[in-house]
């Protein structure tokens, strides 16, 4: 990847579009704090940073949403909304300190409530759960966590009608909520219906950049696969 | 009469949707069923004191081994680390009391030699797989290698006499007249080890990591630190049981341990854990270590040859994967 860059801002739906293997994957990564890029620079409000870790970025607000959800199959969807950043309380008058489950259990009850998600049970395994199901435990994560950046890709594939509308609502929820969203998708007729802008990437390096009322689908796909076709 | 049978039978529905819940614990009652009936000097105080403590030598191994499993990983060394955990441990606790120290302090810094061994141990099995990469069947089977290979360098072979008698009161002495200070001891750590592995974030952070090291890591767990922990409380726990098994025979042996760690395992994967990673709990180690003991003890009370002990170890540990593997895939298939 070389030389990218944009900007990525509040109540703004950001859209990343590219074949595969043009570099979506790395770029995110690099905003995430899985990858450490080796030049350029990174702001954040304003302010210069180093991200050094996965756990660096979530702690300043940048949440991802991996096209495979990246849950814990073997727990629940309490377990997983807060894996990472488990609730704890002290017993033994603060000596020890253990999970609390039962405000966890209730505070994930209350998020997938909120934002209108049915999940037949918040104590099964999420292998249990469905597709839609399992991509709306990982948004209510990102959300609960009051993601100043959320970062999704692909997150229609592999869903049903009903459920793909489900998640388009979900990131119209977020813009009005302020936050910035970036979202992957192949699926242009996604990118129309819920981005502001979209970014796309070519082998590496970016193609072009729109906003997206005034650009069109063969547009976007000339820059995709170059131009010369 | 009438109320007396009316209770008994409304007891026995959800005592038996509890038992064939947990089946393994009917295995278990079985076993001692059959052994007393073929042998009523199995049902003892004497003889289950005996089980256990024959027991709490793989308990205590299986408490760790219970979290690298659910973690993802195996570890095969924990009975050459119980080996020359117990050996540093006596070396140390012979070398002092022959200089005339005072018995009590010998066996104290013998005692924080081993369990300081084994958790070095263990923690080079973690750097070897997190730094190096090694996968963890392979460092851990290099671990028992270089484990019981020290074990004999260090004493040429021969076992470590000479310690203090008072060693006596840790490995045989019973609390309360009955209960003897070692199952005292795996009842402890077996309380501890369940409250960490289902309370804390620890535990939690073991089951996720079991279940997806990738989820893990980018939740923001420190999969890396983690994993070191776990394999440097496994080797503190077999360095636990290294010195309990040198308290019980007042003597240090190089062959201590050995198939220890195939018994552990056993244990775990019999008390319903994957060897995948993502499931189990104490109870069912716990469980499955008691199921091993009793077998063992059994077998030899109603005088079968030594021999079949393996025997009967192996079958019981294809036959408890096998009953769990179809409990799995019915669910799956509905």
């Amino acid at each position: 990847m070389e030389k990218v860059s944009f900007d990525s801002w509040p109540g703004e739906v950001m859209g990343l579009v590219g074949d595969n293997g043009a570099g979506k994957s790395t770029l995110i990564k690099m905003i995430s704090g899985v990858y450490v890029p080796e030049e350029g620079d990174i702001y954040w409000k304003g302010e210069r940073i180093n991200l050094t870790s996965p756990r660096n970025a979530r702690e300043l607000g940048i949440e991802t949403i991996y096209q495979d959800l990246s849950l814990a199959d073997n727990l629940e969807a309490t377990a997983n909304i807060f894996l990472g950043k488990e609730l704890v309380k002290p017993i033994l008058g603060g000596l020890l300190v253990i999970l609390d489950k039962k405000t966890m259990f209730q505070k994930s009850k209350q998020i997938l409530d909120q934002l209108e998600i049915e999940v037949d049970s918040v104590l099964t395994p999420v292998r249990d759960l469905s597709g839609g199901q399992r991509q709306s435990v990982a948004i209510a994560r990102a959300i609960y966590w009051d993601a100043q950046l959320m970062i999704m890709d692909e997150p229609t594939a592999a869903l049903g009608v009903k459920e793909r509308n489900k998640v388009l609502d979900l990131v119209k929820a977020l813009k009005n909520r302020g936050v910035s969203v970036i979202f992957i998708s192949h699926n242009l007729l996604d990118i129309f219906a819920v981005t502001d802008r979209v970014v796309i990437m070519r082998r590496g390096i970016k193609a072009g950049e729109k906003i997206t009322g005034k650009i069109t689908e063969d547009e976007i796909i000339k820059m995709m696969i170059g131009s010369g076709l | 009469m009438i109320q007396i049978s009316g209770v008994s039978i409304n007891l026995f529905k959800p005592v038996l949707q509890f038992l064939l819940n947990r089946w393994i614990l009917l295995i278990l009652l079985g076993f001692v069923l059959i052994f007393s009936l073929l042998q009523p000097r199995f049902f003892s105080i004497y003889n289950f004191q005996n089980i256990g403590l024959h027991t709490t030598e793989v308990l205590i191994l299986a408490l760790g081994q219970t979290f690298v499993i659910i973690s993802g990983g195996i570890d095969l060394s924990v009975g050459s680390v119980l080996g020359f955990s117990g050996i540093t441990a006596s070396l140390v606790m012979k070398t002092l009391w022959l200089n005339m120290y005072n018995p009590i302090l010998s066996i104290g810094l013998g005692i924080i030699a081993g369990l300081t061994a084994g958790t070095v141990l263990g923690m080079m099995n973690g750097l070897l797989i997190v730094r190096l990469k090694v996968p963890p069947f392979i460092a851990t089977l290099g671990m028992l290698g270089i484990a019981r290979g020290g074990t004999y360098l260090l004493t040429a072979g021969a076992s470590v006499v000479d310690l203090p008698p008072q060693l006596v009161i840790l490995g045989s002495s019973k609390i309360l007249g009955f209960l003897p200070i070692p199952i005292l001891i795996a009842l402890i750590l077996a309380i501890v080890a369940h409250f960490l592995l289902s309370q804390t974030p620890f535990g939690r952070h073991t089951y996720a990591m079991g279940g997806s090291r990738r989820a893990a890591s980018r939740a923001g767990i420190a999969i890396d630190k983690h994993t070191v922990l776990i394999y440097a409380f496994s080797g503190l726990l077999a360095a636990v049981s290294g010195v309990l098994v040198v308290a019980r025979f007042v003597t240090g042996s190089p062959l201590a341990g050995a198939n220890d760690e195939l018994n552990s395992i056993a244990a775990v994967v019999i008390g319903g854990a994957s060897l995948f990673g993502g499931t189990g709990n104490i109870f069912g180690s716990v469980a499955g270590a008691l199921i091993i003991g009793v077998l063992l003890v059994g077998l030899i009370v109603v005088n079968v040859q030594p021999y079949w002990q393996m025997v009967a170890v192996g079958i019981i540990l294809v036959l408890a994967v096998s009953v769990d593997q179809i409990r799995h895939r019915s669910k799956d298939e509905l």
